[in-house]
């Protein structure tokens, strides 16, 4: 299993600027202690699964999905059983208006 | 005590009326009354079970009392994940394989404490405290599913349901010393229940015996059109292969010589050779170093984590992203990491290349042995706060169980020792070819049947 001409990557280093860039990616809202416990988490994480990389895979397909169906597909009709009502849809939102949810604003007036 | 029975007795007695489901529901509503709130085993109950139980006698399942883990949506009844985001979420509607178990007059009796979303393998990441084991209270259950195999443990149930995407049903059942079993991918249906890994996630039970899992699982599986990864493939009676024992079946014995289990691997060895005289041939076999599967389960999660979180954005339903625990952040990140651009080739598809060579492998020692057998779990039962500082505690521990949940393959722990000092025990775990759980649970019950280590049977 083991192919020495692949790059050794252990011993990563991740930086806080990466950490704050990844939780805007991800949209989670993190403190500066946690910056630097993400950082640390990160790094023992990507360390251990760096020694993937010692295995040989040249010539191997990727397996997304092991059941190996394709094209699974459905009569376009509808489903009466499996529908919400409008009341059901809203019954666990925070805040709704006029049958509609209620989101955060993102764009703003000068 | 009526709550102490398996499923098979409990229906058997309910059958020829010598129990009536007001006594079994009595015992089982003390024993949660008197150990619930030391254990933790339970976040939310149904007050409607019993009412429920009596509309349902004439159906296969007669009312028995079940217990689900929280990331089952149940319609009109609390559904967390174990996540205070989903504190107050009360699903609109029901999963597919909850649906199935009602509609055979299973009732679901409450929904038990887990790793939040499933992150983890003790339940210290749940975010309403970490359920305890049973079996010795200084302990862990094991997870993600721990609060569904202690409630089987302690008998606060006669059943229950769990999920597992990587040991998730099998090494709490280990750790808890009872049987759990994960069908085959896309044998029960993912509709319904709160995303983890969607490309490994397999929902199914946990119980007292290896029958009353067959028992359950007959009525848990089959084809659904809500989830396009189930397979239509026919469901047999997975009670069929019950006693048929394991006469001139063939054995893999795996991981036999990987370090780290030293400790176990002598105790087992010699369990490993009862199939033996059952009349089994067992033979040692090597198989490509389950650590890769570490690493490939760990990018493949993390992935589909940070993919399968992303809807829970405080808007519809629940609250917002700032009430996500520690690990939940670490596993969306890292997965936002490993599949952004720059990085994709070489976690991502790297990979799931080797989970290729994984498939390849178990497909040729499938050619020669019917099972294949190894422990579940390095070791016994960790102690409380073990996953402190620990961001792969889970990963670790489920070593010998992520090349075959990648694989998508049917696998059942069954208690195979009992460490008198502690209490503990230890899980055997057993897996077949993809839709051969029947497989599974003929071998598992020869064990089960040949040797002193199930507390319900003996």
């Amino acid at each position: 299993m083991n192919n020495n001409s692949k790059k050794n990557i252990s011993s990563q280093k991740i930086s806080t600027a990466q950490i704050i860039h990844i939780a805007n990616l991800a949209a989670i809202p993190i403190t500066k202690v946690e910056e630097e416990e993400l950082r640390l988490a990160f790094e023992q994480t990507l360390n251990t699964i760096a020694e993937l990389q010692s295995v040989d895979i040249s010539n191997i397909e990727p397996t997304h999905q092991v059941t190996g169906f394709e094209n699974i597909l459905r009569e376009d009709k509808v489903n009466q059983e499996n529908m919400f009502s409008q009341k059901e849809a809203l019954k666990n939102a925070k805040e709704t208006h006029a049958g509609y949810f209620v989101v955060p604003r993102v764009l703003t007036h000068e | 005590m009526n709550n102490k029975l398996t499923l098979k007795k409990a229906l058997d007695k309910l059958n020829d009326k010598s129990l009536t489901l007001e006594e079994l529901y009595n015992d089982i509503n003390s024993s949660i009354e008197s150990q619930n709130k030391k254990l933790n085993v339970y976040l939310t109950l149904n007050r409607d079970a019993f009412e429920t139980a009596n509309t349902n006698l004439n159906k296969p399942l007669k009312g028995i009392p079940i217990a689900l883990k929280d990331n089952y949506c149940t319609k009109d009844l609390r559904t967390t994940a174990s996540s205070i985001i989903l504190d107050n979420f009360i699903p609109t509607f029901e999963s597919t394989v909850s649906k199935n178990l009602k509609n055979s007059g299973g009732v679901i009796l409450g929904k038990t404490n887990m790793d939040a979303w499933a992150h983890g393998s003790s339940t210290e990441t749940s975010q309403y405290g970490r359920t305890l084991n049973p079996l010795n209270t200084e302990y862990l259950p094991g997870g993600s599913s721990g609060g569904s195999a202690a409630a089987v443990a302690a008998d606060m149930c006669i059943a229950s349901l769990g999920t597992e995407t990587a040991g998730s049903i099998r090494q709490p059942a280990a750790w808890c010393g009872v049987v759990g079993l994960k069908p085959t991918y896309g044998r029960c249906s993912r509709y319904g229940i709160i995303a983890m890994a969607s490309s490994t996630d397999s929902p199914g039970p946990i119980t007292k015996t290896v029958e009353d899992s067959a028992i359950l699982l007959n009525y848990l599986a089959g084809h659904d059109p809500l989830d396009s990864t189930s397979a239509q493939i026919s469901i047999p009676d997975f009670t069929k292969t019950l006693n048929l024992g394991v006469k001139n079946l063939k054995i893999g014995y795996l991981y036999k010589d990987l370090k780290g289990l030293d400790e176990i691997t002598k105790i087992f060895s010699e369990q490993m050779q009862v199939f033996e005289t059952l009349g089994a041939t067992v033979d040692v076999v090597n198989a490509i170093n389950p650590k890769h599967g570490v690493s490939v389960y760990t990018i493949v999660q993390r992935g589909e984590v940070s993919s399968n979180l992303g809807r829970y954005d405080g808007i519809r339903f629940g609250k917002n992203r700032s009430n996500f625990g520690d690990e939940a952040k670490r596993r969306i990140m890292i997965g936002t990491y490993t599949l952004s651009k720059g990085y994709a080739d070489q976690y991502y598809n790297t990979a799931q290349k080797v989970r290729t060579l994984y498939i390849q492998d178990f497909k040729k020692l499938f050619k020669t042995y019917d099972v294949l057998i190894s422990p579940t779990s390095p070791g016994y039962a960790k102690k409380i706060g073990a996953t402190q500082g620990q961001a792969m505690f889970g990963e670790l521990e489920d070593l010998l169980l992520e090349a075959s949940s990648l694989s998508g393959l049917p696998g059942i722990s069954i208690p195979c020792y009992k460490d008198d000092k502690t209490n503990l025990y230890l899980g055997m775990n057993i897996v077949a070819p993809m839709y051969r759980e029947d497989l599974v649970i003929q071998v598992a019950d020869a064990f089960e049947k040949a040797t002193k280590w199930n507390r319900w049977r003996n």
